[in-house]
């Protein structure tokens, strides 16, 4: 006998309901889990001191700093060639076998598992241009494993955007650029603002392609010391530098101290509140960057 | 002798299809022409090849003069950006930009050298004024453009064409997604307009052709069946498929 329409609506909306508490329930267990193991282990001592390997009672400062900083780094590659990657490919690109490929490309390059592209820079950025274990080598490979990502979204930002809005443009008697930077831009900033923040979330919490290229080391740093060509410095981008997500990977397989389990929990609750973060505030700055951009309320 | 603004032989084709057949018409100075003609007669994409609009779609090419003051905008070597600052250009659908009104306004003429506060001010308050909307929005004017009515921004999208002063105005259907009282106004609008400049407007709406236009085209299958004053098409067209159209047989 045939299920009555009405019931078969109710099993359905069931069964709808169920699986997305489930992964709501999986989300929130996991992060709970991790804060709770965690959070505990943070406080300001632990977020700015050094870490003691084999003593214990360290923290994670220069890491968070590298994390931040690499960060800066690799945003200040990606954005430009990301960002005028998606503008080619959504307004200048004329549809043909160079544009398909450059898409094939796009796409295959964004479906690298990481840990390749961290052997990819080891071999080419860190060996064969010499720039070794440093920042700027890390900065390069996260720019190859994000580039995909950002021309995607910047070229969807742009599309997503009327073309009666560019029609009114070139009726006016714009020029191209003038109508992609005044009249598309602005409409397209709150999701490429949005997919930017994304984007770093996903940077931050990179391990396997830095393992290879910024190095699982940090050097003694002098936070008093600015000058970006000295080795002790900070932002000498062209030293080592073990980010937070290696520095767990790292303390929790070959940690010695005696306190190396709750250093990684301690790390990996910093991680996820920033990656969470990123991820709360990327909608907000992108709807008050809007609000900006276009005199609406 | 040059015609002062029109086309002669004028053809479009899509691919291999054409759109529009070796088509001549000119447009009198201070007049409205209506086109009109059932849906894919080819009347929209004459209308967007008077301004090189056609340029953007990937496969058409026009073939043909169209000749403004003695130019045949048609040549390759025509700089479209300028000759597109002559002829304004109005759609169905309202497209204000993504800014205040006051932005929508000034953009044009700001991107045109216009820089001081007072001149733009002046420019703002005459093209909104021209376009009958002043008087509803001069207290708001920083206001998102986006806030206003349907009808209201198709009259500031009307006021952002007369922003960078046109001698052509290019009207695709402009009140066919308006409710009837903003339709009146943008007719109303029309008729005022036509004192300073040429208006060519592409309408499915008979009355609307009879009621504002001093001119009426008529085109089918992307040939031009018959053009000359409106009184004459509407009351007495010398062609049949006119007359069947007009009283509504088919279209």
């Amino acid at each position: 006998m045939r299920m009555k329409p009405k019931t078969a609506d109710k099993i359905a909306t069931v069964v709808i309901v169920v699986l997305a508490l489930f992964i709501v329930v999986l989300l929130l267990g996991l992060l709970g889990f991790i804060l709770f193991r965690g959070i505990g282990q943070i406080n300001w001592h632990f977020l700015t001191s050094a870490p003691q390997l084999l003593k214990g009672g360290g923290g994670i400062g220069p890491q968070l700093f590298n994390s931040i900083f690499l960060l800066v780094l690799t945003l200040i590659i990606t954005i430009p060639l990301g960002w005028g990657g998606g503008i080619y490919m959504a307004e200048y690109a004329k549809p043909g076998r160079i544009t398909s490929f450059i898409r094939l490309v796009v796409e295959v390059l964004s479906s690298f598992p990481s840990i390749v592209i961290g052997l990819f820079g080891l071999l080419l950025i860190v060996n064969k241009f010499g720039l070794g274990f440093s920042l700027l080598s890390g900065a390069m490979a996260l720019a190859i494993f994000n580039l995909p990502l950002m021309v995607r979204t910047t070229e969807q930002a742009f599309r997503a955007v009327p073309k009666e809005q560019k029609e009114a443009g070139l009726a006016l008697g714009l020029s191209k650029w003038k109508i992609i930077t005044s009249i598309l831009l602005p409409v397209a900033l709150p999701s490429l603002i949005t997919g930017t923040i994304l984007a770093s979330g996903r940077i931050f919490g990179e391990a396997a392609a830095l393992m290879f290229t910024a190095g699982m080391s940090s050097p003694p740093l002098d936070f008093t010391d600015w000058n970006p060509t000295s080795p002790r410095s900070p932002i000498n981008p062209l030293r080592p530098a073990e980010t937070l997500a290696v520095h767990i990977w790292k303390v929790n397989s070959e940690g010695i101290g005696p306190d190396s389990k709750e250093i990684a929990a301690g790390a990996s609750a910093v991680l996820v509140i920033l990656v969470l973060a990123f991820n709360l505030s990327a909608r907000w700055i992108g709807r008050v960057v809007y609000r900006r951009m276009t005199a609406s309320k | 002798m040059a015609i002062p603004f029109g086309t002669e032989q004028l053809s479009i084709y899509y691919g291999h299809f054409q759109a529009v057949k070796q088509i001549s018409l000119t447009f009198p100075e201070a007049s409205v022409t209506a086109l009109i003609g059932p849906s894919g007669c080819g009347k929209s994409t004459f209308l967007r090849s008077l301004n090189r609009m056609n340029d953007e779609i990937a496969g058409s090419r026009t073939e043909g003069h169209i000749w403004m003051d003695g130019n045949d905008l048609n040549e390759p070597g025509t700089d479209v950006i300028k000759l597109r600052q002559k002829i304004g250009m109005v759609w169905q659908k309202p497209n204000p930009f993504h800014k205040s009104i006051y932005n929508n306004i000034a953009f044009g003429p700001r991107y045109r050298g216009t820089k001081s506060k007072k001149a733009l001010d002046e420019i703002v308050e005459k093209s909104l004024r021209r376009a009958a909307l002043w008087d509803e929005v001069k207290d708001r004017l920083h206001d998102s453009a986006l806030a206003l009515s349907g009808g209201q921004q198709q009259r500031l999208c009307i006021a952002r064409a007369l922003s960078v002063d046109p001698q052509i105005l290019l009207l695709d259907e402009p009140a066919s997604a308006l409710d009837p009282v903003s339709t009146g106004k943008v007719e109303e609008l029309i008729s005022e307009l036509k004192q300073e400049l040429r208006i060519v407007i592409v309408t499915h709406n008979m009355q609307q052709a009879a009621r504002i236009s001093d001119y009426t085209a008529y085109f089918y299958l992307g040939s031009l069946v018959e053009h000359g004053e409106t009184e004459h098409i509407f009351t007495n067209p010398d062609n049949r498929l006119t007359q069947e159209y007009i009283m509504g047989r088919f279209g």
